[in-house]
């Protein structure tokens, strides 16, 4: 029994495992659009991707799963019932609900690229103003500025946060189940109803610890290998 | 011919008037030290003539090209902007270093970078930057840091710090070079080695102009003093005049304040 219980959760590991590399695959550039967004001196835009990340970060990812799931569906059918459509109203009641599993990933790339954006402008703004100021009296492009002096000190300091924050981000891919995709948690959960068992759900603590233990190492390793300097 | 002119200069920030109309030239080897009161618009002036803040009114030159000029409307162009960027030196009150480079490297990049545009960089890239290298060496050396090339600026004390920031800013071969209180941030005892290095400049007829409430020192090094107070130029002479026989009430004043250190 024990080998069927692992080789199930294994199977639900590897869709946990699924979202939490595409999330990251996705929000980790998305963040950094939203923070230079965010940053941007053109007012629209700023204030609109400050308002994407206020909303995002003040609402639960479940929520959020709930809303990606089953709004598009909801809006149309009330799309639909409208008389008289004009074309926006006729192509809205035409949307269909996504995909469980592309609900999952837009859901959580938009909330942790939100949470990301917040990360690297806090790593963007702590690099003090002098030392873009010795980049141009030295002749530097902002081009160059960028690259060869500032982008190194962003990751020193971002370093720490995103390892706070990824590991969140696995131990959160357990909210997938809400919309009954099929991760480990939800693995563990159908013994319940089938076998009675409940120690599978138990078990797999044991895989988010190695995982997450895994991930700690290697931000450790990161870590010590910026550790040879400091501002 | 002057090396730097600088006219009727003017620069508020909102309704802060902080230079008033500046006038002053340089000759080419000369040190000009610039003393005044908190608030005065030293660091202003210096960020102006270095174009990391643009002044309002007013014109300033710069070994004969024109860096800023309110009247003229032709726009200089953004090569015109670097080349004259490069002209210039500054110093900073704080240093500045780039924190994740040796001091090697602190001193070489922005020279490295600079290099990437030569016709001649692809083919003789391996020279070109021996040549950087050992350029970067010899000026390290001069500021007496041989020993420390291979270090990270946070390894070293802040006199040391400073003195890779003097190289760095010579290393790209400037025509003046502006310190803005380069020993302000230093603990006393550290700031004589930066004071020896610049003398040294000075012996060299490097063209320098160092923003200083070290007064003794101002006396030492410099050919000229301009005093300013309040976005003017009170009084300016030679530093004999200036320091130890101010005739006006303000430079009176704001001296009285050093007596001790004369
Ligand atoms: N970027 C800025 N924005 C707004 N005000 C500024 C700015 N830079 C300087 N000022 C103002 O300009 C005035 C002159 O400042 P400045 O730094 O040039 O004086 P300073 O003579 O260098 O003084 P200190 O001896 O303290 O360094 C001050 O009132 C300062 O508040
Ligand atoms: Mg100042």
């Amino acid at each position: 029994m024990f080998w069927e219980v692992t080789l199930d959760l294994l199977k639900g590991f590897g869709t946990t495992l699924e979202v939490f590399l595409l999330t990251l695959l996705g929000a980790l550039p998305l963040g950094l659009l939203i923070c230079f967004g965010s940053m941007s001196k053109f007012a629209p835009l700023k204030w609109i991707m400050k308002t994407l990340v206020w909303v995002i970060r003040g609402t639960p990812l479940m929520l959020q799963l709930i809303v990606v799931f089953y709004g598009p569906g909801l809006i149309a059918a009330w799309a639909q019932d409208i008389p008289n459509p004009n074309f926006i109203i006729e192509w809205i009641a035409t949307w269909e609900v996504f995909e469980r599993f592309v609900a999952v990933m837009i859901a959580f790339i938009i909330n942790y690229a939100c949470y990301f954006s917040e990360i690297y402008r806090g790593g963007i703004e702590a690099i003090p103003k002098g030392q873009y100021e010795a980049c141009q009296v030295l002749g530097m492009s902002k081009t160059q500025t960028f690259f060869k002096v500032i982008l190194m000190q962003v990751v020193k300091h971002i370093i720490p946060p995103m390892s706070n924050e990824i590991i969140t981000l696995v131990k959160d891919t357990s909210l997938a189940r809400i919309i009954a995709v099929y991760e480990i948690i939800w693995s563990a959960q159908s013994f319940i109803k089938s076998d009675g068992l409940i120690w599978p759900l138990f078990y797999t603590g044991a895989f988010y610890l190695i995982f997450n233990g895994l991930l700690t190492v290697t931000f450790g390793k990161i870590e010590k290998k910026l550790d040879y300097y400091h501002n | 011919m002057a090396i730097l002119e600088v006219k009727d200069l003017y620069k508020s920030f909102g309704s802060n008037h902080v230079l008033k109309g500046i006038d002053f030239e340089l000759e080419e080897g000369k040190v000009l030290s610039v003393i005044g009161s908190s608030g005065s618009g030293k660091t202003t002036l210096l960020r102006c003539i270095t174009s990391l803040e643009t002044a309002d009114k007013g014109k300033i030159k710069v070994n004969g090209n024109v860096v800023f000029d309110s009247e003229n409307e032709h726009k200089l162009t953004k090569e015109e902007i670097k080349k004259n960027r490069l002209a210039v030196g500054l110093v900073f009150q704080s240093f500045n270093l780039f924190p994740q480079y040796t001091v090697l490297k602190n001193v070489t990049l922005a020279c490295e970078l600079q290099a990437k545009k030569r016709e001649d960089y692809r083919k003789n890239k391996k020279q070109i930057l021996e040549e950087i290298n050992k350029n970067a060496k010899e000026i390290l050396a001069k500021v007496g840091l041989s020993e420390k090339l291979n270090s990270y600026p946070c390894e070293l004390s802040g006199g040391q710090q400073q003195r890779v920031s003097i190289a760095r800013a010579l290393a790209m071969n400037p025509d003046i070079l502006f310190f803005d209180e380069p020993t302000s941030a230093l603990d006393p005892e550290l700031t004589g080695e930066i004071l020896k290095v610049i003398k040294g400049l000075a012996a060299e007829k490097m063209t320098m102009v160092i923003v200083t409430h070290e007064m003794a020192f101002a006396r030492d090094v410099s050919d000229h003093v301009i005093f300013m107070d309040g976005g003017i130029i009170v009084e300016q002479g030679n530093p004999e005049d200036v320091i130890n026989n101010p005739q006006q009430e303000r430079t009176k004043l704001f001296l009285s304040r050093f007596q001790d250190n004369n």
